[in-house]
């Protein structure tokens, strides 16, 4: 045999051993199951199929969850998940489901919008498949996915990607991004038919008002605000207004009439509910950190970010003590009770209440303490995400 | 029509995969021949549905 040849076999062989390494990792993340407990106050659950039945049987297809008071009242919805890299939603929205009670009309939870995108990651992102908080029974893992619905799911990406109905031009890659896909058509790209079927949602649950749970840069003028219509406004402002006298720093942006696909925009023009995307501040989406580790995505301390605040970089506050996961995750539910109030306060005759711990309470004692032991509850009482 | 598509580019990376393949067996130059293997992972990674 000739030196070239022995040579072959051993560049086969190394290149068998990076397909087996690369694929195993990736086929553990894209079918890794998060276990959530329903709490005391779900009294439903079910897909988002229920609402465009083709998306039965795909990886678009999501669980929901529904908290019935059985009191008349306004119905909330909220989203966590829409971006998979920005995992405070999907924290946020699984705290929620195991901690919340609604105590007059509905909520309803939806923790992994974009499913499909929460099964692979960034393709250089060069960050964590999986992170993990701590809790007094063990560890509650979740999935670090990716911005974009998975490839393996929607594929290939046109050259340019236009909106529905707009014909607005965006860019390609959006095609797969569920927060340029509002409000979606049922004929159309998967990342479509998930638009579709979550304004059906809204329409048929007559839902009042849409809460998207995300994260954002902390050099992005867009983060630690809430992004909103016209029409949202005033409960947004008055919200902030009282948040920033007594919790936290938040301010309100104004969505750009011209920028189509987003929810905080779609859900408002196509439906009678009023939308709010919450934007929290994660270090870890910012490019120039050090490591992209779990550390940092569950701590959110950086020295690069922290010479960049002093140098009065960023676009919000940031010190030694990081963005950790209890700020951003109990910012997000403070913010949803803060709403539910404002909206109390302009529609007496359509009230919602919901109570959960949220920022002070997950500061106090960390997220972890609310997590609750999937073996001590009945089997009944367990969702797989 | 997203699915005759979809099927046409995985079409696309069978085809890449083969010539690639065949040039790593023609090849007698070791460099290029790493570079086949290279370019080929990741039609390797869609066609089989990993990534």
């Amino acid at each position: 045999m000739t030196r070239l040849k022995i040579g072959k076999i051993v560049l086969l062989c190394l290149f068998a051993l990076c397909l087996v390494v690369a694929g195993v990792e990736m086929r553990t993340l894209r079918n890794y199951k998060e276990t959530l407990v329903k709490g005391p106050g779900v009294t439903g659950s079910g897909r988002l199929s229920d609402y465009l039945p083709k998306l039965k049987g795909t990886w678009a297809d999501t669980n929901v969850y529904y908290f019935d008071s059985g009191k008349p009242g306004a119905t909330a919805l909220l989203l966590g998940g829409t971006h998979p890299n920005e995992p405070s939603g999907i924290i946020a929205a699984f705290l929620m489901v195991e901690n919340a009670k609604v105590e007059t009309g509905r909520l309803i939870v939806i923790p992994h919008y974009n499913r499909s995108g929460s099964t692979a990651t960034q393709p250089l992102g060069a960050y964590p498949q999986f992170i993990s908080i701590k809790t007094d029974w063990g560890k509650q893992t979740f999935r670090m996915g990716d911005r974009l619905i998975n490839p393996l799911d929607q594929w290939p990406d046109p050259e340019v990607y236009i909106h529905y109905p707009s014909k607005q031009m965006l860019s390609n890659v959006d095609m797969r991004n569920v927060n340029r896909t509002w409000p979606g058509r049922a004929d159309g790209a998967l990342g479509e038919q998930i638009g579709f079927a979550a304004m059906e949602l809204i329409r048929k649950e007559n839902v009042d008002w849409v809460v998207d749970f995300h994260g954002a840069e902390l050099l992005y003028p867009v983060t630690n605000c809430i992004v909103v219509p016209s029409q949202s406004t005033v409960i947004a402002q008055l919200a902030a207004i009282n948040l920033t006298a007594t919790d936290f720093e938040v301010h309100v942006e104004p969505s750009p009439v011209n920028f189509r696909g987003v929810s905080h925009r779609e859900i408002g023009d196509h439906s009678p509910a009023l939308p709010f995307l919450l934007e929290s501040p994660d270090p870890f989406l910012d490019q120039p950190t050090g490591p992209k580790t779990e550390a940092l995505e569950l701590e959110g301390k950086d020295e690069f970010l922290l010479a960049a605040s002093k140098r009065g970089l960023l676009f919000t506050d940031y010190d030694e003590s990081g963005k950790s996961m209890e700020q951003r995750a109990g910012r997000h539910i403070t913010i949803v009770k803060q709403l539910a109030e404002e909206w109390n306060n302009m529609f007496p005759d359509k009230p919602i209440v919901i109570s959960s711990p949220g920022y002070t309470e997950f500061e106090a004692e960390g997220v972890g303490a609310y997590f609750t032991d999937p073996s001590s509850v009945e089997e009944n009482r367990l969702s797989l995400e | 029509m997203a699915f005759v598509i979809t099927t046409v580019y995985y079409a696309l990376c069978v085809y890449a995969i083969t010539f690639l393949a065949i040039n790593f067996v023609k090849t007698k130059d070791w460099q290029k021949a790493t570079l086949q293997l290279i370019v080929m992972l990741p039609f390797l990674l869609r066609v089989l549905r990993l990534k």
